[in-house]
């Protein structure tokens, strides 16, 4: 292995630039003649929009229009559409009501646009924007999801307010699991709605080119290729070859930036309209608003046990709250990729899941950080935590009990884990945690008046998203392999240019690892190009843990015919034959000989083209791979949190995190600590602090940093990370993926371990010291009741 | 977002000068903070507009002033709606009522019940709260001023 190759610890090229303010991000961006596009957004939740009157504001000096839905409707853009379909129970297509660029008729939640102010300076744009009224006619909210179905309708042909009834898994057979079961454990369960809060806003700047009939975009995109085909294949903005989409250094998108928004289509179509270019930054309340909220479900989860804690059957029935529109792949994040996850990591003969989604007068709720597995983890280790608790049983012990032991595994819900090591992780958690001197810990916080409690989760997640046949089979509507092109320079320089799309994973580094790895040449050699689609031909992005499994993949195997190629050309200019060419640590040799041509001198060689028959092999050097995964892949863990709660306030002390995680092969140990650390903290963000909370008129109380909690360092304890490897399958470089696990993992570990602390397991997320003390009082009065 | 506010300020003035001014358009145009425009409608309606700043958001209401529930010179109900562009809007209202108080002058008590919306809820409940309360004992302190004028200048 060389210093910079896989598994070496190396540090982040991108940082120099981002940590001295070297970053190109979309705002930075400057075009002559710009102008500024500012949105007029729906004060209600729930209106009929009866007229908008520009005319004072179209009368300023300095504005160049003001835009509303009708516009889009007469140049017939829209409406944004949703890229997955689902299919109810009984066979009827999922009721998507059309999302209009700009409201048509109807505002659905608080911020949805209804109009935007295009003028000189932001300024002007928002004086404009207060001389603009819109008529509205309020409507009833429909802000609670357990009473939605019978509330007003958000879409008039959205009967009950419901997208879809959708189930999965064999109802009769689950059925005669609980109907034999020993013992059964029922909970009620929320995952809050949350805010994704990247530190870049959303952004846009757009322009019309007259003279090449072409737009350019720049947008904070997490996937500018599938951006510019929703655009021009769904939107009606541009063909293709006449959109260019650029996402250039993007400052984080857990999932929010993955959608084509309103916004930035507005920017689009309007710059041609006006003949100027537009730039729009939302501000952070915008954010807030209109970026898609995450999680928001509402479950009843069952599990039933025999008297040895076996396992016989998990049922749930969960109300997902989609908001006012279904977005670009919202129909998806509480259908396969939650239910396809509730086997976890046991063996579950029988399972089966209802999932109905609601519409809300609610910010519209997508795919965030883990996006399905974060809502499937916490149903089935809450199950797991409080099934030990009730039956009496060490949680770690009826885990073990019901491990998967063999692989590959097929589950009762569509997934076939491919390997694993359940045993393998928890032991070495068991033991980076100290578990078994936990007794004596928990009796010396009880002598200083405090409740010690202890939390498990193991969590299993599928990444990569996914083999295109199989998610074209479960209603994709695009499919999701991934593209790299390898540029070999004739000074034996590389380039390579991926679909892939980095905002704040590092890919400038790991993708470089394994280029460096594979062709032995000096890491300074090799740069990543991404993120503009007229460089790059196409891609699908960077979400679902699937730039490594996937788009790294892909890389290899542009990689493998580059090496190929390569040898051919040895051949010839080595004067050998082929099949005794040999590639390694950047010398092409000839086998059992010292004749020898390095990487630079081949390079040059592809390019001059004098030693070699051009009739045979083409000059230069440079291979596409567009690399389709055969199947998921399954990262596993187990995270183990220590509390202390202080009784008298409920205050609650995270004393110990302990996670070790099996990410297959790991390109960079330092890079997926780091995606540990982060996505833990996003854990216990949504466990203990954030929820996005609506008042019963449907206004965002949550709307500011006043009033959204996020985590903070001092929320955290020095986290304890380990790993174990079993090597995934189904790609060749046998990686899993690590961006969404420990946001993944990471709740559940919290709220057992604080209902461990005190003893009672009526406490929801976020479990904020007011609402462990509330737990704690409720118990109490329980108890003296009892 | 649901608000509720309640208060109560002695007068120096009698009950029925009270409410004299209570129903004087230019006496509460004068003590409305930041009123811009406050025209009569009707007896019991008024048009007005005014510019109120929330923490970092400032807006210009427009909207109706309407008294209802008019029992003089005991009590009445003042609520409105306005429009604050992009800022959002508010409505809702209050009951005022009047007593003899033991001096010869007169307590008022009022009650307000009203909704904020769009901006202005997204910054924060302490914040409108706080503002609300502001606005209001503003409006009583100019109120005052014009009951007893004499006051305000010794």
């Amino acid at each position: 292995m060389s210093d910079n190759g896989i598994g070496a610890r190396v540090t982040r090229v991108e940082d120099k630039r981002f940590i001295t303010g070297g970053g190109h991000y979309t705002d930075d961006l400057n075009r002559a003649g710009q102008t500024y596009a500012y949105f007029l957004r729906s004060p209600h939740a729930h209106a009929n929009v009866k007229g908008i009157d520009a005319s004072g504001a179209l009368a300023m000096a300095g504005v160049h229009a003001v835009l509303t839905g009708d516009d889009l409707a007469a140049d017939e853009i829209g409406p944004l559409p949703c890229g997955w379909m689902i299919h109810s129970k009984d066979g009827s297509p999922m009721v998507t009501p059309g999302h209009p660029v700009l409201a048509q008729g109807k505002v659905r939640y608080v911020g949805d646009p209804v109009a935007v102010v295009i003028a000189d300076t932001l300024g002007l744009a928002k004086e404009a924007a207060e001389a603009v009224s819109v008529d509205y006619e309020e409507l009833a909210p429909v802000i609670d999801l357990e009473s939605a179905k019978t509330a007003a309708l958000v879409h008039d042909e959205a009967a009950a307010n419901t997208a879809f009834e959708w189930e999965l898994g064999d109802k009769a057979a689950t059925q005669a699991a609980f109907d034999s079961a020993h013992h059964v454990t029922t909970l009620e369960l929320s995952n809050n709605r949350l805010v994704p809060n990247a530190i870049e806003p959303r952004a846009a700047v757009a322009e019309y080119d007259a003279g090449l009939d072409r737009y350019t975009l720049w947008t904070t995109s997490q996937n500018p290729h599938v951006a510019r085909l929703v655009m021009s294949a769904f939107l009606n903005i541009a063909p293709e070859h006449k959109l260019r989409v650029i996402a250039p250094d993007v400052g984080g998108g857990f999932g929010s930036k993955i959608y084509v928004y309103p916004e930035e289509t507005v920017c689009v179509w309007a710059s041609r309209k006006v003949k100027r270019p537009i730039r729009w930054t939302a501000d952070r309340t915008e954010s807030f608003l209109t970026d898609a909220h995450a999680r928001d479900h509402v479950t009843t989860a069952e599990m039933a046990l025999d008297e040895k804690g076996k396992i016989l059957g998990l049922r749930v029935k969960t109300l997902a709250n989609v908001g006012g529109y279904m977005n670009l792949f919202a129909s998806s994040v509480p259908t396969y990729l939650y239910a396809t996850l509730l086997s976890g990591q046991y063996n579950i003969q029988n399972i089966y899941a209802e999932v109905d989604a609601i519409y809300t007068t609610t910010t519209p709720v997508d795919a965030y950080r883990g996006a399905g597995r974060p809502e499937a983890t916490f149903v089935v280790e809450r199950l797991m935590e409080v099934s030990a608790r009730e039956m009496g049983i060490d949680p770690a012990t009826l885990r073990k009990r019901n491990f998967i032991k063999s692989f590959p595994h097929q589950t009762p819900v569509i997934m076939a884990y491919d390997a694993g090591d359940f045993d393998a992780v928890i032991n070495k958690a068991l033991e980076i945690a100290d578990y078994k001197g936990f007794g004596k810990r928990k009796r010396e916080s009880a002598k200083k008046g405090k409740l010690r409690g202890i939390g498990f989760s193991n969590y299993i997640e599928a990444c990569g998203i996914a083999p295109s046949q199989a998610v074209g089979s479960l209603g994709a509507g695009v499919g999701l392999w991934e593209s790299a092109e390898v540029r070999v320079n004739p000074v034996g320089t590389v380039e390579i240019l991926t679909g892939a799309h980095t905002h704040g994973q590092g890919h400038e580094t790991t993708f470089a690892q394994l280029v460096v790895d594979r062709l032995g040449i000096p890491f300074e050699n090799v740069s990543i190009v991404h993120g503009d689609t007229d460089k790059v031909q196409f891609g699908m992005g960077t979400y679902g843990s699937r730039s490594g499994p996937v788009g790294m993949s892909a890389i290899s195997k542009a990689l493998d015919k580059v090496i190929d190629k390569g040898k051919k050309i040895a051949a010839h200019l080595l004067e050998a034959a082929e099949a005794d060419i040999e590639f390694a640590d950047g010398n092409f040799t000839v086998s059992g000989t010292d004749k020898a041509i390095d990487w630079t001198s081949l390079a040059l060689g592809a390019y001059v083209a004098h030693g070699f028959p051009p009739q045979e092999i083409e000059p230069g050097l440079k291979e596409t791979s567009f690399y389709d995964p055969t199947n998921f892949t399954f990262p596993s863990g187990c995270h183990i949190c220590e509390v202390e709660v202080d009784p008298d306030t409920g205050v609650t002390d995270i004393i110990s995190w302990t996670a070790v995680d099996d990410f297959g092969v790991v390109i960079n140990p330092m890079i997926v600590e780091g995606q540990v650390h982060g996505g833990i903290a996003q854990g216990v963000g949504q466990a203990m602090l954030e929820c996005a909370h609506y008042d019963e008129d449907g206004q965002l109380l949550t709307g500011s940093y006043m009033d959204y909690t996020m985590p903070r360092a001092d929320n955290l304890p020095s986290f304890k990370i380990g790993t174990t490897v079993t090597e995934c399958p189904s790609n060749p470089i046998g990686m899993k993926g690590c961006g969404e696990a420990g946001a993944i993992g990471s709740p559940p570990a919290l709220i057992n371990a604080i209902t461990d602390a005190i003893g009672s397991e009526d406490l929801a997320m976020p479990a904020t010291s007011e609402s462990v003390w509330q737990a704690l009082q409720t118990s109490a009065l329980k108890q003296a009741a009892e | 977002m649901a608000m509720k506010m309640s208060g109560e300020y002695t007068l120096p003035a009698d009950r029925q000068t009270v409410w004299e001014a209570l129903n004087d358009a230019d006496v509460l145009s004068a003590s409305i903070p930041g009123c811009e425009a406050f025209e009569k409608v009707s007896d019991t309606e008024f048009a007005a507009t005014a510019v109120s700043r929330i923490g970092p958001v400032k807006a210009r209401f427009k909207g109706n002033v309407t008294l209802s529930d008019i029992d003089p010179p005991n009590s009445y109900r003042i609520s409105g709606e306005g429009q604050g562009g992009v800022a959002g809007f508010a409505k809702g209202g209050a009951t005022v009522s009047l007593a003899d108080a033991e001096d010869g002058g007169t307590i008022l008590t009022y009650e307000v019940d009203a909704q904020v919306g769009g901006k202005i809820a997204q910054i924060g409940q302490r914040l409108v709260n706080g503002a609300a309360k502001k606005t209001a004992d503003q409006f009583f302190q100019n109120f005052r001023k014009h009951l007893s004028p004499e006051e305000d200048a010794a």
